[in-house]
C-alpha cells in the first residue's frame, strides 16, 4: 500500500510539468488527426497529390503552417483547418512528424 | 511496414504483461494488454482495429467482426451512380488489416451483446469474450416512417443506395435504363442523417449524366429540410450554372409514404411521380447498437462520453461513427468515423493500462462533394473537447467552405479517398 502511494506521488510530481507532461500521447493523437489526408504517421500514398509529412523538418512544417494561418501561403483548405489548432498543438504535431522515419 | 505473425503476437503479449507488472506512472512505459472486439469494418471500425494494433505495438489483441467480404466506400459512390467510377474502384479487401496489422477477422454478424459478462453473440460463430467492445455498425433505416417500403418488392424498386453496395449498382442500372425525358426524384430525410451533402452531390452527378446522355430528363430533389443542409450556396450555384432546367429543388418536401408500383412519393399536401424514385429513409444507429439497451437520444442515436466514445450508461462498450448522437455541428461522415476510431483507440489503450484517457481530444473533418466528375468542393471543421459541456465543440474561426467548385479540389477529393482508405485499411 505504501509502495502504491509513493508511485501515485511520483506520478503527480511527473505531471507537474503541465498538461503536455500529463499526456504523453498528445502529440501522437494530434498528428493522427492529419493522417486521413497525409497518411498514417505522415506516410501519404505516393502519387495521390497530398504532402507526405513523415520526416519533414520541424521548422519547415512550422513555417508552412504559419503561412497557411496568416494567409501568406495560398491554399484550398489548409488555411481553414490550421486555425483549429493552437500554436502549442502545431508545435507538437510538427515535432512528431519530424521524428517519423 | 512490418508483418506481425502469430508467434510475434504472443511474444509481444508476454512482453506487455511483464511490463505491466512492473507498474509505473500514467502512460509512461505502462503497456496495455487484453482483447478488444470490434463490430463493423467501415471507416470507424477498421480504423479503431488498425490503430489499436499500431499504437499498442501489437500487445492488444483485436478481433474485427464484419459481415461483408470487403470494405466498400460510401464516399465516391455517387460517382458510380453518375457513371464516372466503378464499384471495383471503391472496393478494398481486409487482407492488410490481417497480414500487416495482425487483426483477427471474423466474417459473421453480431446478434447480441452481454456487457455484464463481456460477451458478444455471433449469428454463426458462437460467443466471443472481450475486455472492451467497440460497436461501429453505421446506420439502419427507420422503415416504419415510410409505410409503403414495408416489403422487399417495394424496397427493390424504390432504392435508397445509402449504403454502398448492390443498391449502388441497381440505382445506376435504373438510370441507364431510363429513357430520355424520364424523371429522377431523390428524397432526403430530415437531418441528422448519414453524409449531409451526399444527396445534393448525387443530384449533381445524375444531372451531369442526364446533360451528357439524356438532355430532356430532369432531377427533382424532395428535401424534408427547409433548406439545403450542407454547402447550400455552393450547390445552388452548381445547379443554376451547370444544370439549369435539369435540377429542380423543392424544400419542406418530406416524403410520408410511397406507392412503389406507381413510383410515386406521397408528401403532406402533394404527390410526386417519377420514373426513378430514390428515397433515402430516416436513419438511426445500426441495430446492434440501437437495440442492445444502450442509452439512446431521441430513440435513435447512442449517447456517448466524448472522452472515450463509451456508451454513457454502459462502461466498456464504445460506440463510434454514424451510430452516435452527433456533437454540435458535427456531421455523420466517413472522415469523422475514422477520427472517432483514433480517439477510441487512444482511450481504450489508456483504459486497458489502468490509466485515465486524454482530457483534450481533437477531431477534424473534411467532406468533398463532386458537382461533376472533375470538379469538387469541400466543407471542413475542427472540433475539440469542451469540459464545461462535456461535448466536442467546433473550434471558433476554424474550418470553412470552398469559394467555388474547382478542378484542383476534384483531384484533391480523389487523393483524399486514396489516403483515407490507406489510413483506415492498410
Amino acid at each position: 500500500m505504501k509502495f502504491q502511494l509513493s508511485v501515485v506521488t511520483l506520478c503527480l510530481l511527473a505531471a507537474g510539468g503541465g498538461a503536455q507532461a500529463a499526456d504523453p500521447d498528445l502529440a501522437r493523437n494530434l498528428a493522427a488527426s492529419c493522417a486521413n489526408c497525409h497518411g498514417t504517421d505522415g506516410h501519404a500514398v505516393k502519387g495521390a497529390g497530398l504532402d507526405a509529412l513523415a520526416g519533414m523538418d520541424k521548422e519547415r512544417t512550422l513555417q508552412k503552417l504559419a503561412d497557411f494561418k496568416s494567409g501568406v501561403r495560398p491554399a484550398t483548405i489548409m488555411h481553414q483547418i490550421v486555425k483549429g489548432y493552437t500554436d502549442e498543438q502545431i508545435e507538437l504535431i510538427a515535432n512528431y512528424f519530424a521524428t517519423q522515419k | 511496414m512490418r508483418t506481425i505473425d502469430r508467434r510475434d503476437f504472443l511474444k509481444a503479449g508476454a512482453a506487455a504483461a511483464a511490463l505491466a507488472s512492473l507498474g509505473g506512472c500514467a502512460g509512461v512505459g505502462r503497456k496495455a494488454g487484453g482483447h478488444v472486439a470490434v463490430v463493423g469494418g467501415g471507416y470507424g471500425g477498421a480504423t479503431v482495429a488498425k490503430y489499436l494494433r499500431l499504437w499498442s505495438q501489437g500487445t492488444v489483441q483485436v478481433t474485427l467482426i464484419e459481415r461483408q467480404p470487403n470494405f466498400v466506400s460510401c464516399p465516391l459512390s455517387n460517382l458510380v451512380i453518375g457513371g464516372a467510377a466503378t464499384m471495383a474502384e471503391l472496393t478494398i479487401g481486409y487482407d492488410r488489416l490481417q497480414t500487416v496489422w495482425g487483426v483477427r477477422l471474423i466474417r459473421d454478424e453480431a446478434r447480441a451483446i452481454d456487457p455484464a459478462n463481456h460477451r458478444i453473440r455471433l449469428a454463426e460463430g458462437g460467443d466471443i469474450r472481450y475486455d472492451r467492445l467497440v460497436l461501429a455498425p453505421g446506420i439502419d433505416f427507420m422503415w416504419q416512417e415510410i409505410p409503403g417500403l414495408d416489403n422487399d418488392t417495394a424496397r427493390s424498386t424504390v432504392l435508397h443506395a445509402w449504403r454502398a453496395g448492390p443498391q449502388t449498382v441497381a440505382l445506376r442500372k435504373q438510370l441507364t435504363d431510363l429513357p430520355d425525358g424520364g424523371i429522377y426524384a431523390i428524397a432526403i430525410p430530415k437531418a441528422p442523417y448519414r453524409c449531409p451533402p451526399g444527396p445534393y452531390e448525387r443530384a449533381c452527378l445524375v444531372a451531369h449524366y442526364f446533360k451528357q446522355h439524356k438532355p430532356r430528363s430532369k432531377v427533382i430533389i424532395l428535401d424534408a429540410n427547409p433548406e439545403v443542409v450542407s454547402k447550400k450556396a455552393l450547390f445552388a450555384k452548381a445547379w443554376s450554372t451547370l444544370y439549369p432546367g435539369i435540377v429542380e429543388y423543392r424544400p419542406n418536401s418530406e416524403v410520408k409514404d410511397i406507392d412503389a408500383a406507381g413510383k410515386t412519393a406521397v408528401l403532406e399536401f402533394d404527390t410526386c411521380k417519377a420514373d426513378v424514385l430514390n428515397v433515402i429513409p430516416p436513419q438511426k444507429a445500426g441495430d446492434i447498437a440501437g437495440q442492445s439497451g444502450l442509452r439512446l437520444i431521441n430513440g435513435r442515436w447512442v449517447d456517448i462520453d466524448w472522452l472515450t466514445m463509451e456508451a454513457s450508461d454502459t462502461p466498456g462498450v464504445h460506440v463510434l461513427g454514424d451510430a452516435v448522437f452527433p456533437a454540435p455541428a458535427m456531421p455523420k461522415s466517413g472522415h469523422l468515423a475514422n477520427q472517432h476510431g483514433k480517439l477510441a483507440a487512444a482511450a481504450i489503450l489508456r483504459l486497458l493500462a489502468g490509466d485515465a484517457p486524454s482530457q483534450t481530444p481533437l477531431l477534424m473533418n473534411t467532406c468533398y462533394s463532386f458537382v461533376d466528375p472533375r470538379h469538387a468542393m469541400h466543407v471542413a471543421s475542427v472540433h475539440r473537447y469542451d469540459p464545461a459541456s462535456r461535448l466536442m465543440q467546433p473550434v471558433p474561426g476554424a474550418g470553412g467552405l470552398s469559394v467555388a467548385h474547382n478542378e484542383t479540389e476534384g483531384l484533391l477529393a480523389l487523393g483524399w479517398a486514396k489516403n483515407i482508405w490507406a489510413d483506415t485499411l492498410s
